[in-house]
């Protein structure tokens, strides 16, 4: 039976997620919310989450000594290494059952990191803890840059957003280089879950963490995550972005599972991908430029022809598992 | 009576193996690297016939394998992993965060000499950028020492009096892939003197959960190194110990120092690793020519075993130094350590430092004697740096 | 809370407090105030849900109110909630 809201609401009125309240993230951010809906789903299905996190915001503000929002076990190891601390606890726990030193729990390894520490410097520990199958569950919650530090590019910042390491100037247009394409990265590694996840799509978000923690193997959840300070939104629009951000085709979801493509939320009507960027002040300098307009009609062909492929793979993958 | 169990003629690396089998560690995580690949193929060979049921991890670098270890030893697993040079240097920054998490982590360090240019035979270059990480250091003269101190090792890191990680370094190729009668010890007896790990906050506890890693602002992070401090000042203390029950399991004697010839020794040499052979060699040869010279073998490194080797060098008349690292811009790692110990030496023995052997350049008996000869001749100038096999 | 020296605190930097951020209270951050219109509310669980700082108070399902210790005032409450039942007022009309 999929997991709903009543009866996670029921379930965890007084009872603790494994994120508490006290962190010091901003007002309105995604990444707690993101934190709190997949610790729910894990403690609900009866796992005991041990998580761990590359350092960033969510790591940061979590965990100011001598404090710590963390009820459940969790380690911090370094920026570029939450796959390869992960590969260790869930080997450890191999191990340790095997010897029978430890008690057989039914634990939940899940591994935490943002963009940063996932499409740039995490990317070969990533690579390589899903190259050697470990059973763990790897969230990333996308804000599109090194928010943590004040918003430096990262290989997931869209082009034209602005940041500090890629501003917009007299000269150049912010980030000219495009985002990576994080999802099909982890899908190349053929033996893997991996999906696209979003805050506006509850339901949906549910089902895959439920996925993702049954998988016989690595899985990949990728999370937009939106950040009220660096995208220029108003605190209380997280949500709000993340639907302009489905409905737009910015961030289609849909879900990869050993070759087979699913596309898991097709809107019966879009909106052009102006409305995304409009909604967001860094984007602000771009649309002001006075190509704007060629700028958004590639993004509008580009996220277009990215959404008739998915539909194209959906169909030609059908049923057809290549591991 | 000294027990003696059987020899076996086998390479370092396949000590350093052996010894990992006996011990049969929960997790292994390791990336080949020359010259320390065949601990990592003999420990697979190991785990592939099933001698041993750790869980191998064929981790993709070497900061992913410190990074696995340190995951693996925070859950409450006994964790080891081994490299060299490069490997050791693109661990770095988790050898610092794995001493610093008090990890009572066990890794051979089989010594290569850093790039660049890329050279794969041994020198001290590698093991000395990790001086001050905060692990403990040995430096092993032969084959017998690198299987005895990887044993030692871990009931070492793991006292609940020090829980700091423990590098045992090995000479590249030398020790590595030279063979050795090495006496190998029954596995039960290895087995009762490593004994259970017993881990302090482990992550698999859900009963009581744990945070690793933390932020520290600069209201803490100054306490946190103080404690490592006092860790690391415990091990003086703690180490003896170990090695006193070393001795009654295994019947053999490690200590901070190995004293060679000594008693009556007016020039002493201080060397680290597999040069202190050619070293003793040397030695009797100028003993039998009536010269009073002696060695001083240093085992550990870190903690530096200040007071020791300050109480055995003091009034010797000449002391040399040799290094097979250069810290440039300064004096050799070990040279600055013995030079500083004896500052307040009541009389202090003239010094010389000399540096060999760099990217694995062979250092021969004469060479080794030339620098007794300088001390034997008054010829020690303190501050002069002297090189030994190197062309001008 | 005063500071405790390098003999008082756990070795390796461990924290073995599970969730002593409880002690911090983020609430004194506010500048916005969520205020409930409970004729409006239908318990849909919405603004519990989405609410980063986990200060919404439910009972079974049904909502209570607010953890005014830590809500930091960002609206994402009033925002989701579909029927409008929660008004974001300035905190100064809160001051005594």
């Amino acid at each position: 039976m999929p997991v709903n809201l009543m009866q996670l609401a029921k379930e965890f009125d007084k009872k603790d997620p494994g994120i508490t309240q006290g962190h010091r993230l901003c007002p309105g951010c995604g990444a707690p919310i993101i934190a709190k809906f997949v610790l729910m789903v894990a403690k609900h299905l009866g796992y005991e989450p041990v998580v761990g996190l590359a350092t960033g915001c969510l790591e940061v503000s979590t965990t100011i000594y001598p404090y710590t929002a963390w009820s459940i076990p969790y380690i911090h190891n370094a920026f570029e290494n939450v796959a390869a601390t992960i590969s260790g606890v869930e080997t450890a726990y191999k191990a340790l059952k095997k010897r029978r030193r430890i008690p057989d729990k039914k634990y939940a390894f899940i591994a935490f990191a943002g963009d940063g520490g996932t499409y740039d410097i995490g990317i070969q520990s990533l690579s390589g803890a899903i190259e050697r199958g470990h059973k763990f569950i790897y969230v990333l919650y996308d804000n599109e840059g090194y928010m943590n530090t004040g918003n430096q590019r990262s290989g997931s910042t869209p082009p034209g957003a602005y940041t500090t390491t890629a501003p917009v100037g007299k000269l150049l247009p912010g980030k000219a280089q495009l985002k990576k394409n994080i999802v099909e990265i982890v899908a190349g590694h053929e033996n893997v879950y991996a999906a696209t996840l979003s805050l506006s799509e509850p339901m949906d978000f549910f089902n895959k963490v439920e996925k993702a923690l049954k998988f016989d193997g690595p899985a990949f959840l990728a999370v937009l995550s939106p950040c009220v300070r660096f995208w220029r939104v108003p605190d209380d629009k997280a949500i709000e972005v993340s639907k302009l951000a489905v409905e737009t085709k910015y961030w289609p979801l849909y879900e990869y599972e050993r070759g087979v493509y699913r596309v898991t939320r097709k809107p019966r009507s879009f909106k052009p991908i102006e409305e995304f960027l409009k909604a967001q002040g860094r984007f602000r300098a771009l649309l002001a430029r006075p190509d704007a307009k060629d700028i958004i009609d590639e993004l509008q062909k580009y996220v277009d022809a990215r959404w008739e492929r998915l539909l194209v793979l959906e169909e030609a993958t059908k049923d057809k598992p290549i591991r | 009576m000294e027990k003696v169990y059987e020899k076996k003629a086998i390479t370092g690396a396949e000590a350093v193996a052996y010894a990992m089998k006996q011990i049969n560690p929960d997790v292994v995580a390791a990336y080949p690297i020359t010259p320390q690949t065949p601990i990592v193929e003999y420990f697979a060979k190991f785990v592939a016939d099933g001698e041993v049921d750790t869980e191998m991890i064929p981790v993709e670098s070497e900061h992913s394998a410190m990074s696995a270890v340190v995951g693996a030893a925070a859950a409450g697993a006994r964790a080891m992993t081994a490299t060299s040079a490069n490997g050791l240097a693109l661990m770095h920054e988790i050898v610092y965060i794995a001493a610093s998490t008090r990890l009572p982590i066990v890794m051979p360090v089989v010594n290569r000499a850093l790039s660049a240019p890329i050279n794969i035979h041994c020198d001290h270059s590698d093991a000395m950028a990790e001086r001050d990480s905060g692990w403990i250091q040995f430096y092993v003269e032969n084959n017998q020492e690198a299987y005895d101190l990887t044993i030692l090792a871990v009931k070492l890191a793991e006292h609940e009096d020090v829980r700091l990680p423990v590098m045992v370094n090995l000479d590249g190729f030398i020790i590595s892939h030279g063979v050795e009668p090495v006496e190998l010890y029954p596995d039960d007896l290895v087995k009762e003197f490593v004994g259970e790990p017993k881990p302090l906050y482990p992550l698999l506890d859900t009963e009581h959960p744990v945070t690793y890693g933390p932020l520290d602002l600069y209201d803490y992070y100054f306490e946190h190194k103080r404690q490592q401090i006092e860790a690391m000042d415990n091990v003086k203390k703690i180490f003896p110990k170990v090695a006193e029950e070393f001795e009654k399991t295994f019947g053999k004697r490690y200590d901070f120092v190995e004293q060679y010839k000594l008693d009556d020794a007016d020039y002493v040499m201080v060397a680290l690793g597999s040069t202190n052979s050619t070293v003793k060699y040397v030695v009797d040869w100028l003993r039998e020519e009536g010269f009073k010279v002696g060695l001083l073998k240093v085992w550990m490194f870190r903690p530096f075993p200040k007071e020791q080797i300050q109480s055995i060098l003091v009034g010797r008349k000449g002391v040399v130094v040799l290094d097979r690292s250069a810290s440039f811009g300064a004096e050799p790692p070990l040279y600055e350590a013995i030079k500083s110990a004896l500052y307040e030496a009541a009389v202090r023995p003239a010094l010389g430092s000399y540096i060999y052997g760099l990217g694995g350049r062979d250092i021969k008996a004469e060479e080794i004697r030339k620098a007794f000869e300088d001390a034997i001749n008054g010829n020690l100038i303190v501050d002069e740096q002297r090189f030994l096999g190197l062309r001008e | 809370m005063a500071l405790k020296g390098w003999k008082d605190i756990p070795i390796g930097g461990v924290i073995d407090e599970p969730g002593k951020a409880r002690e911090y209270k983020t609430g004194t951050w506010r500048v916005l105030r969520p205020v409930l219109h409970e004729d409006k509310c239908i318990h849909c669980m919405f603004c519990w849900l989405y609410c980063p700082d986990l200060a919404i108070v439910q009972e079974q399902g049904k909502m209570k109110g607010f953890n005014f210790d830590y809500c930091k005032g960002c609206g994402l409450c009033a925002n989701v909630c579909p029927t409008k039942a929660i008004e974001m007022k300035p905190e100064t009309e809160f001051l005594k």
